[in-house]
């Protein structure tokens, strides 16, 4: 074995942890506000509106509005590129306006999955080339963290051993360029719920998923203090006959995680995927209440579960722009509470109730 | 990826879970009595004692029937295959003798080093044919933890690939075929201390051994709630001209294992290598006041260091076992508060003077 050809400097290191450290600051999380054209164009049409470029700039000004009571949940906006550049209709810049809130600025970086030939419809996900000039800009342009997501599946024999080390290896290629860069990567393996799997399935792959992770960033040389992971939290497929309370899905969650994701590592930020906006946060809020020791912050990086009563109360109405900010403000609010395990529902049982309903995990 | 098919119980795991969080439970740490018959001679030869198996029975008597008091501070011992089966003067068999002081007993199960051909003189470790056998009787005869010791070395080319690999694999094997059988398997990929290198080039190799580990036990579905890691603390080499503190060791050590051991793991019991008793218990002290996220306990696994003071004691007179017994009975005390941080050395104002001599950690 060579030497070791350090790959960043100290002061590197620090400023990578230190944002790291401000975006999972206890009680905050990330807005995921990431969405594609393509994506917009689905989430708009759901409500009747055309996917316009001022269609999105409206909707996201929407959210980029609301007022000081999320500098205390919110601790960093995922971007689509097409935003970064936008401005509000007093031609102020989203991304200053989100930093002067306190809150950091991050960009999506991939380019989208492509298949990988020979598999059963697996993928891996696009965006190295000329990524780290990409990154250079985006950090001149005021970006701190961005995020790049892979898909894996469950299936009959999926995911197979080259799209977990496909997938585990393009992750680590982007979170060494991000760092090189100062900006920090979030590094998101995002196992799907499509399936009748059960919750034990879905540990299993997410343990072999995670660990595939976490052996390619080492080997990447990559500085897991200045990285946040954003995985899937575990639990059954849709197509499942089994239901399973939040407890559950904490126990098996966490398990995982404590299996996989070294200390080092700052802050788990959950996808929320298909939830429901109630079902995300009740879920987050169970994973903080877990009887298991969690050496990481455990917060959410939602993008749906954060803004489907806003994008309803919006309906791409000017007038209704301010009822929606409130609806957005209002689940970023549970979520911060929920992130330390301080939420009790809407008029659920409390904490004691449940702390009973936590299975052993040598079970898992 | 086929089904899973698990490969223990939930009874399986909560055994095994519950003997490894035993061992080192309250600052409980492991007295490492395995040395085969050769090394007994290195250690009998330096106090001119004749290496015959009635004076290694003896000397291991003396320890073994100290005052019950012990297993405040030890939790385990690992015993070698001819010791498992010897007995006290009064016809009771050692193993009974320390089950009913309330300690667990583990045996050693490697047999040995194999040259790995076309490396610099690396090597792989021996024990795996028939093992799973061997663990059973093991098991029925008293023991319920296993150790297995791999050496990787740190020189010219050193460690390759492949002997990082294969130690990896080897480590994972012996780990999974030991919860097959009910034991407890202590994963030992020591770096030995060879050589000049420096603090940070110890750093980085043990990094990368143990990311291998980890990967290779999840690779071959070894539960990490029912193992026990028993690594080198990081240290230069012992030609390095370049002197650390117990802090900086602390520091050095406490990164690399936050950056690769996941929670799950019970507890880190290092081994000594060669420490004097002294400089074991200060280092331990000074990694249980590290200020980094420390999930898992830190203890110990030391044999000379346990030892020495006990062996120079004894001389090989049967007149000298109260001294001996207290020699050792001080190390393991000392070990034990070490364990927790509490470990006074006399002539140092306690902890309040370590922690200051703490360098920041973002630059490790």
């Amino acid at each position: 074995m060579p030497h070791s050809y350090p790959a960043l400097s100290a002061e590197q290191k620090k400023e990578l942890s230190d944002i790291a450290l401000r975006i999972v600051a206890p009680g905050k999380g990330i807005l995921a506000a990431d969405e594609s054209v393509g994506s917009m164009a689905k989430r708009l049409s759901q409500i009747g509106v055309e996917n316009t470029e001022e269609n999105r700039r409206l909707y996201r000004q929407v959210l980029f509005s609301a007022d000081d009571r999320v500098k205390k949940c919110i601790g960093g906006v995922i971007f689509f590129h097409e935003t970064l550049y936008q401005k509000d209709d007093n031609g102020v810049p989203f991304v200053r306006t989100i930093q002067d809130k306190g809150i950091i600025v991050g960009i999506k970086v991939d380019k989208g999955v492509v298949p990988l030939a020979g598999t059963d419809g697996e993928t891996t996900t696009q965006g190295l080339d000329g990524l780290s000039e990409r990154c250079a800009q985006y950090k001149k342009d005021g970006a701190d963290f961005a995020k790049w997501r892979c898909v894996l599946k469950i299936s009959e024999r999926t995911p197979s051993a080259l799209a977990i080390l496909e997938n585990a290896n393009v992750l680590a290629r982007y979170a060494s360029i991000c760092q090189q860069n100062g900006i920090v990567p979030i590094v998101e393996p995002e196992i799907l719920p499509d399936g009748d799997h059960d919750l034990k399935r879905c540990q299993y792959v997410t343990e072999k998923v995670l660990a595939a992770v976490y052996k390619a960033l080492s080997d990447h040389h990559v500085y897991l203090e200045g990285t946040l992971l954003k995985p899937n939290m575990v639990t059954p497929g849709h197509a499942c006959p089994i239901k399973y309370t939040p407890e559950e899905i904490a126990m098996a969650t966490v398990t995982a995680l404590r299996r996989t994701v070294p200390p080092a590592v700052p802050g788990v930020t959950f996808l929320s995927g298909g939830q429901s906006e109630e079902e995300a946060s009740l879920n987050l809020n169970a994973i903080n209440r877990c009887p298991l020791p969690r050496p990481w912050a455990l917060t959410f990086s939602y993008g749906r579960a954060l803004q489907a009563s806003a994008l309803n109360a919006w309906r791409g109405q000017r007038d209704n722009a301010g009822a929606a900010t409130e609806e957005f403000i209002k689940r970023a609010e549970v979520n911060g509470l929920a992130a330390q395990g301080k939420y009790e529902g809407s008029g659920e049982d409390g904490g004691a109730a449940a702390q009973s309903l936590y299975i052993a995990n040598h079970a898992y | 990826m086929a089904h899973r098919f698990p490969a223990l119980t939930p009874e399986q795991k909560k055994e095994l879970s519950e003997i490894a969080r035993s061992i080192v439970a309250n600052g409980k740490g492991i007295l490492a009595a395995d040395e085969s018959v050769g090394t007994m001679g290195n250690r009998l030869q330096r106090i001119k004692v004749e290496n015959t198996e009635e004076n290694r029975r003896q000397f291991r008597e003396i320890l073994f029937s100290v005052d019950s008091s012990i297993n405040q501070s030890i939790g385990g011992v690992i015993l070698f295959h001819e010791t498992l089966y010897q007995k006290d003067s009064q016809g009771k068999l050692f193993r009974n003798v320390l089950k009913e002081k309330g300690i667990v007993v583990g045996i050693k199960l490697d047999q040995g080093g194999a040259p790995l051909a076309g490396t610099n003189k690396e090597t792989t470790i021996q024990g795996l044919d028939g093992l799973s056998e061997r663990c059973a009787q093991y098991k029925k005869d008293g023991a319920d933890f296993g150790k297995w010791r791999a050496v990787l070395r740190i020189a010219d080319q050193c460690p390759s690939s492949l002997a990082i690999q294969e130690n990896a694999n080897a480590l994972a094997r012996y780990a999974s075929i030991c919860q097959q059988n009910g034991l407890v398997p202590i994963v030992e990929p020591e770096v030995i201390p060879d050589g000049d290198h420096d603090l940070e080039h110890c750093q980085y190799v043990t990094e990368k051994v143990l990311a291998a580990v980890y990967k290779a036990l999840n690779d071959h579905h070894v539960y990490l709630e029912g193992t026990l890691l028993k690594p080198n603390m990081v240290t230069a080499g012992h030609a390095c001209t370049k002197k650390y503190t117990p802090e900086q060791v602390a520091m050095a050590t406490v990164t690399a294992l936050h950056r690769t051991v996941p929670a799950a793991v019970p507890g880190i019991c290092f081994l000594s290598g060669g420490m004097s008793e002294e400089d074991a218990t200060l280092n331990l002290n000074a990694i249980n006041l590290c200020p980094l996220p420390k999930p898992w306990k830190l203890s110990f696994s030391y044999g000379r260091a346990l030892q020495a003071s006990a062996l120079a004691a004894w001389g090989g007179k049967a007149a000298n076992k109260e001294a001996t017994q207290e020699a050792f009975m001080k190390r393991a005390v000392a070990n034990c508060q070490a364990a927790k941080g509490q470990y006074i050395h006399t002539g140092s104002s306690g902890a309040a003077s370590t922690q200051s001599l703490f360098t920041a950690c973002y630059t490790y």
